[in-house]
């Protein structure tokens, strides 16, 4: 049962697949200027002869049918074949995977961090309702969707490597060289990354841990007689933990954007790092190889949640 | 005896639609105190850029080297920056190109997104199911990424601001009409409508766009504040408004290189960014609740 969800859970995926790279595919033509004299490196007033230009044109394969072109693009890009940087003149793949060390540490560093403030947060928040704890929850949730992430990155490098001088402000340190060097500079821009998904991951473990204490089977463990703190910390928090798996699988997207910002304000030499410096190189073959990463982590991850979710659920694999 | 007739004096018209929706507006001011911190603010704002400029003794471009880098006083409250310019005028002039941007990129998604639902859940069928996986594939973008990628192929100019920002909203006007003429479409009065002779068009608009107006209120002001703040991240990552436009965004990304010796720069324009951020998401989270009161975030019930 759980593989024949599984298996429906990835043919639902194909149009999705087939939309997003389409996606990408036609506004990778919204280009201005022609592909050709791009490859080719063609500069104002130095002319490319007719052979050249059309054995380029060629090469590229862009005398096919559009597409022609998409679905060859789309078999080679499945294959992990996202072509080659125009900058580094290896394949696209191999740059992103290189920069993908560091930003998986601060992707998950600041998941986990987002996590461990929200869960507790969020539960206290709901079981003290309306008081001041509450309104101190809501008040951070409230900053930390409202305030713009590189303000926030800028205003910790102010305050603390600035004034304080405790961490440094920007780069990053291999952690197999030293570690101490590498918690340093991943603190801050780990920080700002958990504090942002934390707002938003907080609002629904409070929202959901609130609907669970009314439920029934909350009523039940209260009547058999076990404490209010192991109604509440197991049974309850339990529960409502599968919304809190589901919440940060949505994030996913949003966090490929906001790991984008925060790695440019620190200078931070991960993908979305790469990502803009590409943009201003103007090597749009690994433009498209990240920003197709980053949708298809998104997606990955939230297939991976939905199994977790049938796994740990039974009733999901029957709707 | 004859009865009064309670005002207004009609139930239909946009006269009274325009009534009743201001009398909920101000309702919803008095009895949550986010609608009413929200409204109070965007006022102050939209106050702000239509007349704040002229009370500013100074202009936004002119450099005046003699009071250069120098931090809030009397004279320049936020301070100035390296050439001299007053940095609370310019950040008066932002707020014009923030609410502009935003508006227009708020106005693309509605446009595009708001028929496309409309279209898709009256022709149904395999176009709905095309249409709506489409959508799908849109929302698994980072918006941000999107739009950065965007503007970076595309080149920025204003148009394509709004486009790349509007884009990755565009599904989620799409759902709201598709489902709400999904509800409404069987339902008796726009039977009533139609057996009266209403075309399809006029059915849509004058039945069953007004009782889905609520929704669509609430995602255009969250969008609002999404739609400042991509903007501002685009700018900050020198890929949306570059000078001479003056942007928050582009002000602290300018001021990120004096941040040791003139740190004023960088905080005015985020608070001023986190300002306007704050009152739309009020406003918007405020009224989402009163449709919809699950989401709510305070004042919470417990043991009903």
């Amino acid at each position: 049962m759980l593989i024949k969800y599984v298996a429906m859970r990835l043919v639902q995926l194909v149009p999705m697949v087939l939309v997003v790279t389409m996606v990408v595919f036609f506004v990778m033509r919204i280009i201005p200027g022609d592909p050709v004299l791009v490859m080719l490196g063609a500069v104002e007033g130095a002319p490319i002869s007719q052979d050249v230009y059309d054995a380029m044109r060629l090469r590229l394969g862009l005398d096919r049918p559009l597409i022609v072109q998409y679905l060859d693009w789309l078999w080679e890009m499945l294959r992990g074949n996202l072509g080659d940087s125009i900058t580094y003149r290896t394949p696209a793949l191999d740059v992103i995977l290189q920069r993908l060390v560091p930003t998986a540490y601060l992707m998950v560093g600041g998941v986990i961090m987002a996590v461990a403030i929200a869960v507790p947060g969020g539960v206290l928040a709901a079981i003290h309702n309306n008081t001041k704890w509450d309104h101190f929850a809501t008040g951070f949730v409230i900053l930390g969707i409202t305030v713009p992430t590189f303000w926030l990155a800028l205003v910790a490098i102010l305050v603390f490597a600035v004034y304080l001088g405790w961490l440094p402000a920007i780069g990053y340190a291999p952690p197999q060289k030293d570690i101490v060097a590498f918690l340093r500079h991943l603190i801050l821009p780990m920080t700002v990354v958990a504090l942002n998904v934390a707002a938003t991951v907080l609002r629904f473990q409070r929202q959901d841990f609130l609907e669970q204490m009314n439920l029934d089977y909350v009523r039940t463990a209260r009547a058999k007689g076990l404490s209010e703190r192991l109604v509440l910390w197991k049974h309850v928090l339990r529960n409502s933990l599968m919304t809190t798996v589901t919440v940060v699988g949505l994030q996913m997207a949003y966090l490929s954007g906001l790991v984008t910002v925060v790695e440019n304000v620190f200078n931070y030499p991960g993908i979305g790092f790469l990502l803009l410096n590409s943009i201003h190189t103007r090597d749009f073959v690994v433009v498209q190889g990240v920003v197709l990463f980053m949708v298809f982590l998104a997606i990955g991850v939230n297939l991976v949640v939905d199994i977790l979710y049938a796994v740990l659920d039974p009733r999901v694999r029957y709707k | 005896m004859e009865l009064q007739a309670p005002y207004p004096p009609t139930t239909s018209g946009p006269g009274y639609r325009l009534w009743r929706a201001s009398g909920r507006a101000v309702s919803a001011t008095r009895n949550d105190p986010r609608a009413a911190v929200g409204v109070t603010l965007l006022l102050l704002y939209i106050l702000i850029a239509l007349v704040g400029a002229s009370f500013s003794p100074y202009d936004t471009t002119t450099p005046n080297i003699k009071v250069r880098m120098q931090g809030p006083s009397w004279e320049h409250p936020f301070g100035t920056d390296r050439i001299g310019r007053d940095v609370a005028t310019r950040i008066i002039a932002g707020s014009r190109v923030s609410l502009h941007v935003a508006a227009g990129a708020v106005i693309v998604a509605l446009l595009l997104g708001a028929p496309l639902g409309a279209l898709s859940s009256y022709v149904g069928g395999a176009f709905d199911a095309l249409v709506q996986r489409v959508m799908e594939g849109i929302m698994a973008f980072p918006s941000l990424v999107l739009a950065l990628a965007l503007v970076a192929l595309a080149g920025p100019s204003i148009p394509m601001l709004w486009f790349a920002i509007a884009f990755s909203s565009i599904p989620r006007y799409a759902r709201i009409v598709r489902s709400g003429v999904l509800t409404h479409k069987e339902r008796e009065y726009v039977e009533a409508a139609r057996a009266m002779g209403q075309r399809p068009m006029g059915v849509l608009l004058k039945q069953i766009l007004p009782n889905i107006m609520a929704p669509i209120a609430v995602q255009i002001t969250l969008d609002f504040a999404r739609a400042i703040g991509v903007e501002a991240a685009l700018s900050y990552l020198g890929l949306g408004l570059s000078v001479p436009y003056i942007s928050w965004g582009l002000m602290v990304r300018e001021a990120q290189d004096f941040l040791e010796v003139a740190p004023w720069l960088a905080v005015f324009p985020g608070i001023a960014l986190a300002g306007v951020i704050l009152g739309f998401t009020l406003l918007g989270d405020s009224l989402r609740d009163r449709m919809d009161p699950r989401t709510r975030l305070p004042l919470n019930r417990r043991g009903q």
